[in-house]
């Protein structure tokens, strides 16, 4: 693999975790337990999907095959998908929700930190925007975590759930393969291993406040970048690449 | 509606669109605690760029003049007109006065 190939990999495998994170959270779009909430969730919705714009535009250019980035994520079949397991899982209850949000921001927030000193300059100013939007998506979904773990024996053990729940699913988050290799070593991608200890003591701390038990690391599921997913994801993009495949070139 | 439905106390949010400009009531919104309520407020009245400051106040905290009092409390105004600087000539070219 050579670094041009690595490199639409990469912005492949970062704008397919944000599209589908973006998707899923605009599932509750009209769903949410309150008026606030609804609009809050969307919004964090839409910053995926703009990271999501921007990431898979980048992706098609470095391709440079004449794709944009209406084709990548409306016209790739599931195993080209290259997102983390994590994003597709199903929304479940609200706690489960936020505990999928609580995890998976608390890692962009050290990702987007480390890759704004990417000497890649795209995906550097890609990181230096979306990271002031997920640092709010960390505080949003840490407050609920907080309000929920110490709230009433309800909400407390289906936090609880959640967290256990969705474990198995952060391990993915630090794996390396190839293209990361290939790319760290030009100092443009982010080392992940390095994050990890960060990205677990400000869980940790979280948790505690949230008189939350900290799950002991088991058996982690992975295989999401090398196009391996759960059954959910098909569903998804059932959904969301029905129209586009139905008709098209639609316009609005 | 169920009794366990529970959108939390009703706050009021005051936003601020340039720094050194008065805070100006935006609305009002459902939330738990003051966290809560400046969050649902940055979601719910600055999506368009309205602000770069936000107020929140629980509603009950607000002290609000009764709409009955109204002749007691503004009409003796309205004959005061000398509280009104309309005595001054005004220079010629100004347009905003």
């Amino acid at each position: 693999m050579n670094q041009q190939e690595a490199l639409f990999k990469y912005a492949l495998y970062l704008g397919d975790n944000a599209l589908i994170m973006g998707h899923r959270i605009s599932e509750w779009c009209s769903k949410g337990p309150m008026l606030e909430e609804d609009i809050a969730l969307s919004n964090l919705a839409l910053d995926y999907l703009g990271q999501a714009t921007a990431l898979l535009k980048y992706a098609a250019q470095t391709e440079g095959k004449g794709r944009t980035e209406d084709d990548l994520a409306y016209k790739r079949p599931e195993r080209e998908f290259l997102n983390n397991l994590i994003v597709e899982l199903p929304n479940g209850d609200f706690a489960y929700t936020m505990a999928k949000i609580f995890f998976y921001s608390s890692f962009l927030k050290y990702f987007y930190q480390d890759l704004s000193l990417s000497k890649d300059e795209t995906l550097s100013a890609i990181a230096q925007k979306s990271l002031k939007e997920i640092k709010y998506h960390v505080r949003h979904s840490s407050d609920w975590i907080c309000r929920l773990g110490d709230g009433t024996d309800e909400s407390h053990s289906r936090m609880q759930n959640a967290i256990s729940n969705i474990w198995m699913y952060t391990g993915e988050l630090f794996e390396m393969n190839e293209v990361d290799l290939i790319l760290v070593k030009e100092s443009i991608a982010v080392d992940l291993k390095k994050l990890a200890d960060n990205w677990k003591n400000s869980v940790a701390e979280i948790l505690h406040k949230a008189t939350l038990t900290m799950p002991t690391d088991n058996y982690m599921q992975s295989g999401g970048r090398k196009g391996l997913h759960t059954e959910y994801l098909g569903y998804i993009l059932a959904e969301m690449q029905y129209l586009p495949r139905a008709y098209p070139n639609a316009k609005w | 509606m169920n009794k366990n439905d529970n959108q939390g106390p009703l706050w009021e949010v005051f936003i601020q669109s340039k720094s050194g400009l008065p805070y100006k009531h935006a609305g009002s919104l459902h939330a738990m605690d003051k966290e809560m309520a400046l969050q649902n407020a940055r979601d719910l009245y600055t999506r368009r760029n309205e602000g770069t400051s936000i107020w929140v106040v629980l509603s009950e905290q607000i002290v609000a003049s009764n709409p009955n009092d109204a002749e007691e409390l503004f009409d003796p105004m309205n004959d005061k007109i000398y509280r009104h600087p309309t005595f001054y000539t005004m220079p010629e070219g100004a347009k905003h006065i």
